[in-house]
């Protein structure tokens, strides 16, 4: 059974989490898993090439991602992940 | 930044022995997925790092107790489930974690996972079925379907393989599930779920081996296999695990047991109480 | 809390097996795991009863390869851990004996040895397995073997394993044939201060700055065990000192394996106990350990009052072998009587050792022990010669 895809979106979206969408690059081995699982279709392969050959994943737009966490699970390679942001006020951790 | 520096970021790096990053597995493969999964499990409950101990066996998937920053055992193969055996009776106070594969747990060690759920033995077994042998070049083992390819069944597998979950709620495990490692969100909760519950708790993980499996069985790339796993697997909860079949047209997956019944240590604890009752008079 | 006494200190009429596993608790053994097998049962069923008693933790395993397996494990959670066996039994366990070297496990194996190969003789005792103690696992590694002689030694002797074990970070072995496992004899168990126990050497540095596999000065490790905060991570695989896989890198491979025999070569002089009886001006020694050498004994006091100067040197430490008190000894003596219940085991060790000295043995298997004249006569033959 195929899954309904949410479409790219238009409108800023309200975030699950307080979050930054970041990925190691080098641990990169382009399986495209998060890439092609992520619920809201925010991640899209990079141009650039990483030292192994692939082409790492990127967002499509800077409020694309909604810190589900999908891709930093779903990441074999601990390559991707959400760092936490850390507003104005806040101790760094 | 170096690469550690960014890893050093990463929600779960202080759950990993970072400087044995990156890990060995191939691109695509589920272990990599698991180990994430267990560690992200570890984090949302809070688990007390030193009174864990994740034992291991052979194969791909016995990589994994080399990467997690808590005492871990590395065994021989087919032996995890007998060695946590001895550390959990010795110490109860320790939670204990067997992350292990399909044929390290129910060929060789086929035996010690039948006695050890049929004591009730307080432990979470993990496998990574990923249907052969794969660190020693992709040999068949007790999962893997009639008819497939592998190095040591080069005419096509004549072998019925095991329906594990079938297996463990068999023999006694008081918790069951299978989950792919596509079902990442899902297999992180229950590995919550069994850790933080007492007895034999088993979880089997349908896991890709793009590089191995995969090619001799003509599965496609690692993110065919995942699309697959997505195509095909139906989330059945409360399913009888003798019917919860793996056939090229689905996966059951789900929680299939989920019961109360007394574990090793508590039958043990209860008879000590009653024989030092009877001994120191009273 | 202990709902019974550990050291059941008086003066018993105790069978081989059962002074063994008393042996065991008065060493301060905290965890058995085992598998039912002839001539060994009774060790198994006296730790069923005993075990509970003493606030430690009996478990029947399915086989003998999960039995080793769970005192490896139940020794690296902190307690000290004892199997027990004989042959087919020891044979399983050969694979997770590699493993207790390598991971440096203190442990101790228990073989009551009878009638070998195979299913052999289940009911008879014999001396098979020696050979085996030291070789049965693969690779080159050193092993601590002990072979009493009586039931007291059953009962002293396995106390003595226990402290090797901790010391040494080795698994040890309590090599008893058959007869002396089921033998009745008076066992005098001392009060719980005279009896020498060894804990393992435990880190004197934080988690942060401790390397698990580096050893000290006595090539041994100090040891930190599962729950304790330091995060070990434990392989069979040849490891650093950190105990991380280590498998393609030679040096590691030639250091570590090197440091796990010498860790035991270095120190045989504190493992090694023998007995020695009129050896001083002997021209025929009897080398012998277990069963035949109580025969070996009397046939020794026969030879001397037949007028030839024989003399008795009985090992107590097997395994590592003797060799200076052996190739000491070959120098002072015309002629070496080994005897033993096998085709030839110890004999061989002699062989290589005493070189020049000639050595007669006398095998015996089957089930009958060396009876004193058999051996008077290997004596007599010797003295001849």
């Amino acid at each position: 059974m195929s899954r309904r895809r949410l479409a790219a979106p238009v409108v800023k979206r309200k975030k699950l989490a307080e979050v930054e969408w970041k990925v190691i690059e080098d641990f990169c081995k382009g399986c495209g898993f998060c890439i092609e699982f992520c619920p809201v279709d925010a991640l899209e392969e990079s141009e650039k090439l990483n030292a192994k050959g692939v082409h790492p994943p990127k967002l499509k737009s800077e409020d694309a991602c909604i810190g589900c966490g999908l891709c930093e699970r779903i990441c074999p390679d601990f390559a991707v992940h959400l760092e936490k942001k850390v507003s104005e006020g806040e101790e760094e951790q | 930044m170096t690469v550690i520096q960014e890893f050093e970021k990463h929600l779960l790096a202080k759950y990993l022995r970072l400087e044995r990053f990156p890990h060995i597995w191939c691109e695509g493969c589920g272990d990599g997925i698991i180990l994430n999964c267990f560690v992200k499990a570890l984090d949302d409950l809070g688990i007390n790092m030193d009174k864990l101990v994740v034992v291991s066996g052979i194969g791909c998937i016995g990589r994994v107790a080399g990467y997690i920053k808590c005492d871990s055992f590395h065994t021989t193969h087919g032996r995890p489930i007998a060695l946590a055996t001895g550390i959990k009776l010795a110490n109860p106070k320790l939670t204990i974690a067997v992350i292990s594969g399909d044929g390290d747990l129910f060929a060789i060690g086929g035996n010690h996972f039948i006695h050890a759920a049929r004591r009730n033995v307080d432990m979470t077994v993990i496998c990574s079925n990923n249907f052969n042998y794969g660190m020693t070049g992709g040999q068949f083992g007790p999962t893997t379907p009639l008819d497939s390819y592998t190095t040591t069944t080069p005419y096509g597998n004549i072998e019925h393989p095991f329906n594990l979950v079938h297996l463990a709620a068999a023999a006694g495990a008081v918790y069951v599930a299978r989950w792919t490692a596509l079902h990442v969100k899902r297999l992180t909760e229950s590995i919550k779920k069994a850790l933080q519950k007492k007895g034999f708790k088993f979880i089997e993980v349908i896991s890709p081996c793009p590089e191995i499996y995969g090619r001799r069985n003509k599965l496609g790339k690692s993110i065919d296999i995942m699309k697959q796993y997505r195509q095909i697997s139906q989330i059945r909860h409360g399913y009888d695990p003798a019917k919860a079949e793996i056939t090229k047209e689905k996966i059951i997956v789900g929680e299939f047991i989920d019961i109360e019944k007394p574990t090793y240590g508590e039958l043990l604890q209860k008879q000590f109480l009653k024989i030092q009752k009877k001994v120191m008079g009273g | 809390m202990t709902m019974h006494r550990e050291v059941l200190t008086g003066k018993h009429l105790m069978q081989g097996d059962i002074a063994c596993a008393e042996g065991a608790i008065a060493a301060g053994c905290k965890f058995f795991a085992g598998y039912p097998i002839t001539p060994a049962t009774e060790i198994a069923e006296r730790m069923a009863r005993r075990m509970i008693e003493v606030d430690g933790m009996f478990v029947q395993m399915e086989d003998e390869l999960a039995s080793m397996a769970a005192i490896i494990g139940a020794s690296w959670a902190g307690a000290k851990a004892m199997t027990a066996t004989s042959g087919p039994g020891f044979s399983l366990m050969q694979e997770n004996i590699g493993l207790a070297v390598m991971t440096e496990t203190p442990c101790v194996v228990v073989n009551i040895m009878r009638g070998a190969p195979s299913t052999g003789q289940p009911t008879e005792g014999a001396q098979q397995d020696v050979m085996q103690s030291k070789w049965g696992s693969h690779g080159d590694y050193e092993i601590i073997a002990l072979a009493p002689a009586s039931v007291q030694e059953m009962f002293d002797l396995t106390i003595e394993c226990f402290n090797f074990a901790e010391t040494y970070r080795a698994p040890t072995f309590l090599l008893a044939d058959g007869f002396t496992g089921h033998l009745w004899e008076r066992v005098v168990i001392p009060p719980p201060e005279e009896i020498k126990t060894v804990e393992r050497k435990k880190p004197v540095v934080p988690a942060d700055k401790y390397l698990p596999f580096k050893p000290d000065e006595d090539l041994v490790p100090p040891m930190a065990c599962f729950g304790e905060g330091y995060s070990v991570h434990v392989t069979g695989l040849t490891h650093d000192e950190l105990g991380y896989p280590r498998t393609t890198d030679p040096k590691i491979q030639h250091e570590l394996v090197n440091r796990l025999c010498e860790k035991i070569r270095k120190n045989s002089d504190k493992i090694i106990r023998t007995y020695e009886f009129m050896l001083e001006d002997a021209d025929i020694a009897v080398i012998a350990y277990g069963i035949p050498s109580r025969s070996s004994l009397s046939a020794v006091k026969m030879a001397r009052e037949a007028g030839i100067k024989a003399g008795l040197l009985r090992l107590i430490t097997v395994w590592p072998f003797p060799e200076k008190q052996v190739e000491e000894l070959s120098n002072n003596v015309k002629a070496i009587v080994v005897p033993e219940m096998n085709c030839g085991q110890v004999v061989r060790e002699v062989e290589r050792v005493a070189k020049e000295t000639p050595v007669h043995f006398s095998s015996k298997i089957g089930g009958e022990p060396h009876s004193p004249s058999e051996i008077f006569e290997v004596i007599r033959r010797a003295a001849k010669a």
